[in-house]
C-alpha cells in the first residue's frame, strides 16, 4: 500500500514536472537506457523460457491455485487432460428411462420445446421406478434435440424422479446436426408398435365388456 | 562431392533443427506447448511440414512473370549454399578452402538480393513488390556495416582465408602451413609479453584477441539478423503488414525451397560469425599450467578425433547463436523502416568505420 503511494506520488511529481515544462513525458534515450531496456526485455523472454518445464495443473476450481497461474506453460494438451468441471456445471442431459414416469413434465417446462415425448399406456404391471412411485405408461418416443436445448436445466428441475439429470459431457460434437437429436426410449419401435396394440386390444376388449354389460342391463331393464 | 553431400546433409540438418527450435522456442517464451503430436515432444513436426509442402500444388499466378517467378527460389537457395562451401567445419574438412573465401562469401551471399527482388517482381502482387522493395533496400544497406566489421577481421587476421583465419584462433595456430612461426600474444600486443600460442583456448579467439573485435561482432550480428530478414528486422516479411512479403505468391515446392533458404541463410551467417569472431573450430578451453584442457579438446588435425572435436565445437557454437536469433526474434517488435534506415546508416556504419581504423591501429601494435 505505502509502495503504491510512493508510486503515485512520484508520478504526480513528474507529471507536474511536465505541465510546468510545458512538454509531455518524455521518452528515456540515450545508450545506456537503451542497452538496458533491451536488456530487460531479454531477461523477460528468458526468463518464461527457463519456467517452461513447469506446467498447469488441472486443477479443480475450488482448489486455491485455479486463479492463480503459476509460472510456466498454460496449455493443457486437451483431449489428453482437461479441467475439471464443477458438479452444478450443466451440460449434456442424460435420462435414465428405467426412472423416468413419462409425466411430460419437463417437455412442457422446456421453454424452446426440445424434448418430445410420446406414451403409450401400459397394459399390465410394469414395475415401480427406484424411489418408489408406481410407472403406468411407456415412453415409445422420448427425444431430446441438445442442438436447440439452452442447457437452462429446467426440465432437470422440475423431473419428480430426479430422473433427468445434467451430465460432465461437454465434448459432444456431431458433424451430422441429426446426431444431435439423443433417443433415450428403451423400447424398439416393434415393441413400441406392440404395445399400441397391447393397449389398443385391451380397450377394444374393455369396450366390448362395456358394450356387454351395458347389453345386459338393458335386457334385464 | 563428398564435401558437397556433407555440406548439404549437415544444412539441411541444422536447418530442420532450428525450424523446429524456433517453434518450440517461441512457444515457451509465450507460455505455450509448441508442436507436440508429431513424434515425442512433436519432434517430427518440421519434416511432416516439408513433406506437407512438397505435396502441394505449385500455383503460379496467371499474371507473374513465369520465367522469374519460377527461377528467384532456385537462385535464392544457390545464392546461400554457395556461401557453406567456404566454411571449414573442422581443421582439415572444407568443401572449398580458397584463399579468398571471405570475398567470396560477402559476393555470393549479395546475389540473394537478386533472388528476392526476381520473387517480388515476378509474383506481380503488390506485397510481394513492396516486400523485395524493403527487402533489397534492407539488405543492401546493412551489408555495408556487416562488410566493415568482417573488414576489421581481415585486417587483424591478415587473410581472407576462413581457414587460416580459424588456424590463428587456437592452440593448433602453427601447424598451418605458412603459420609456423606465428605467435599469439594477450589481446595480441606483444608488449605485454605474455605468449598465448600454446595458451590457446578462449584466449586466442578474435574477440579476446583484439578486443574491439567484440564491438565488430555486435555489429555484425545486428547486421546479420537484417541481412536474414530476421525479426526485429523482418519488415520484408512483417506477417501482419505484408502477409509474408515477396513469397506470399509461392506455394508447394517452391515456397518449401524459400523457406530452406531463409533459414539455412540464419545458419551460415551464424557460421560466419563463429569463424571470425568466435574461435571457428577452436575449443573455448585453454591450456592451463598441466592441464592441456585445449589439446585435450582439440583432437588432432586432420584425424578423425580432430574432426569430430573441431565439427562438435563449430556447431555447439553455432547453435547458440541461433538461438540468440530466436530469442531476439520473439523479444522486440519490429522497427520501422526509418529506424531500420536511422540504426544502419547514423549507428552501426560510423561505429564500424571507427573500429576498422581501430583494427588498423591495433594491427600496428600487434606487429609491434
Ligand atoms: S435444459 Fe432447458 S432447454 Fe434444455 S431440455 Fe431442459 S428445459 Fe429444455
Ligand atoms: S419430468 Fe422426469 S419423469 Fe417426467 S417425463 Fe420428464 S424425465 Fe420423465
Amino acid at each position: 500500500m505505502y509502495r503504491h503511494k510512493l508510486r503515485f506520488a512520484k508520478l504526480a511529481t513528474s507529471v507536474k514536472e511536465s505541465l510546468k515544462l510545458g512538454t509531455t513525458i518524455k521518452y528515456k534515450t540515450g545508450f545506456w537506457s537503451v542497452v538496458k531496456s533491451l536488456w530487460q526485455g531479454a531477461a523477460l523472454t528468458i526468463r518464461h523460457f527457463r519456467n517452461a518445464k513447469n506446467r498447469r495443473t488441472p486443477a479443480y476450481v475450488s482448489d486455491e491455485n485455479y486463479f492463480k497461474q503459476p509460472d510456466g506453460l498454460v496449455t493443457l494438451t486437451y483431449p489428453y487432460e482437461a479441467l475439471p468441471i464443477p458438479d452444478n456445471g450443466r451440460y449434456r442431459l442424460h435420462n435414465e428411462i428405467d426412472d423416468c414416469i413419462v409425466c411430460d413434465l419437463c417437455a412442457k417446462v422446456c421453454p424452446v420445446n426440445c424434448i418430445i415425448i410420446e406414451s403409450v399406456k401400459a397394459t399390465e404391471d410394469i414395475g415401480t421406478t427406484s424411489d418408489g412411485t408406481k410407472k403406468r405408461l411407456h415412453a415409445p418416443v422420448f427425444d431430446i434435440d441438445l442442438a436447440k436445448c439452452c442447457y437452462c436445466g429446467l426440465c432437470t428441475t422440475v423431473c419428480p424422479t430426479d430422473c433427468l439429470t445434467m451430465t460432465p459431457v461437454y465434448d459432444f460434437v456431431e458433424v451430422d446436426i441429426k446426431n444431435m437429436v439423443y433417443h433415450f426410449t428403451d423400447l424398439s419401435p416393434e415393441e413400441a408398435e406392440e404395445k399400441k396394440q397391447l393397449l389398443a386390444k385391451q380397450q377394444e376388449e374393455m369396450a366390448a365388456a362395456k358394450a356387454a354389460a351395458l347389453a345386459a342391463k338393458k335386457q334385464q331393464g | 562431392m563428398l564435401a558437397f553431400l556433407l555440406t548439404l546433409g549437415l544444412m539441411l540438418l541444422i536447418v530442420i533443427a532450428v525450424v523446429y527450435a524456433e517453434r518450440k522456442v517461441a512457444a515457451f517464451m509465450q507460455d505455450r506447448m509448441g508442436p507436440t503430436e508429431a513424434g515425442p515432444h512433436g519432434i517430427m513436426q518440421p519434416l511432416l511440414d516439408v513433406l506437407k509442402l512438397l505435396q502441394k500444388e505449385d500455383i503460379i499466378p496467371t499474371a507473374a512473370d513465369k520465367k522469374l517467378f519460377s527461377i528467384a527460389p532456385i537462385l535464392v537457395f544457390v545464392a546461400v549454399f554457395a556461401g557453406f562451401a567456404v566454411i571449414p567445419l573442422a581443421p582439415a574438412v572444407v568443401a572449398s578452402g580458397i584463399g579468398i573465401g571471405v570475398f567470396y562469401m560477402l559476393a555470393i551471399i549479395s546475389l540473394d538480393v537478386v533472388g528476392l527482388l526476381m520473387a517480388g517482381w515476378g509474383s506481380n502482387n503488390k506485397y510481394a513488390m513492396l516486400g523485395a522493395m524493403r527487402s533489397v533496400a534492407q539488405i543492401v544497406s546493412y551489408e555495408i556495416p556487416a562488410g566493415l566489421a568482417i573488414l576489421a577481421v581481415v585486417m587483424v587476421c591478415q587473410s581472407l582465408d576462413f581457414q587460416e583465419i580459424s588456424f590463428q584462433q587456437g592452440a593448433l595456430m602453427n601447424q598451418f602451413p605458412g603459420l609456423e612461426y606465428e605467435m599469439n600474444w594477450l589481446f595480441g600486443i606483444e608488449a605485454l609479453g605474455i605468449n598465448t600460442t600454446t595458451i590457446g583456448g578462449i584466449t586466442t579467439w578474435n574477440i579476446f584477441r583484439v578486443p574491439l573485435l567484440f564491438v565488430a561482432f555486435i555489429i555484425y550480428f545486428i547486421a546479420s539478423l537484417a541481412e536474414c530478414n530476421r525479426a526485429p528486422f523482418d519488415i520484408p516479411e512483417a506477417e501482419s503488414e505484408l502477409v509474408a512479403g515477396f513469397h506470399v505468391e509461392y506455394s508447394g515446392f517452391r515456397f518449401a525451397v524459400f523457406f530452406l533458404a531463409e533459414y539455412a541463410m540464419m545458419v551460415l551467417v551464424c557460421l560466419v560469425a563463429v569463424v571470425l569472431f568466435l574461435g571457428s573450430w577452436n575449443t573455448p578451453l585453454p591450456n592451463i599450467g598441466p592441464f592441456s584442457l585445449a589439446y585435450w579438446t582439440s583432437g588432432t588435425v586432420g584425424e578423425l578425433s580432430g574432426i569430430l572435436w573441431g565439427a562438435f565445437w563449430l556447431i555447439s557454437k553455432t547453435l547458440i547463436l541461433l538461438f540468440v536469433q530466436l530469442w531476439a526474434r520473439w523479444t522486440y517488435p519490429r522497427l520501422r523502416v526509418d529506424q531500420l534506415m536511422h540504426l544502419c546508416w547514423k549507428v552501426l556504419t560510423p561505429i564500424a568505420l571507427a573500429v576498422v581504423l581501430g583494427a588498423g591501429i591495433w594491427r600496428l601494435l600487434m606487429v609491434g
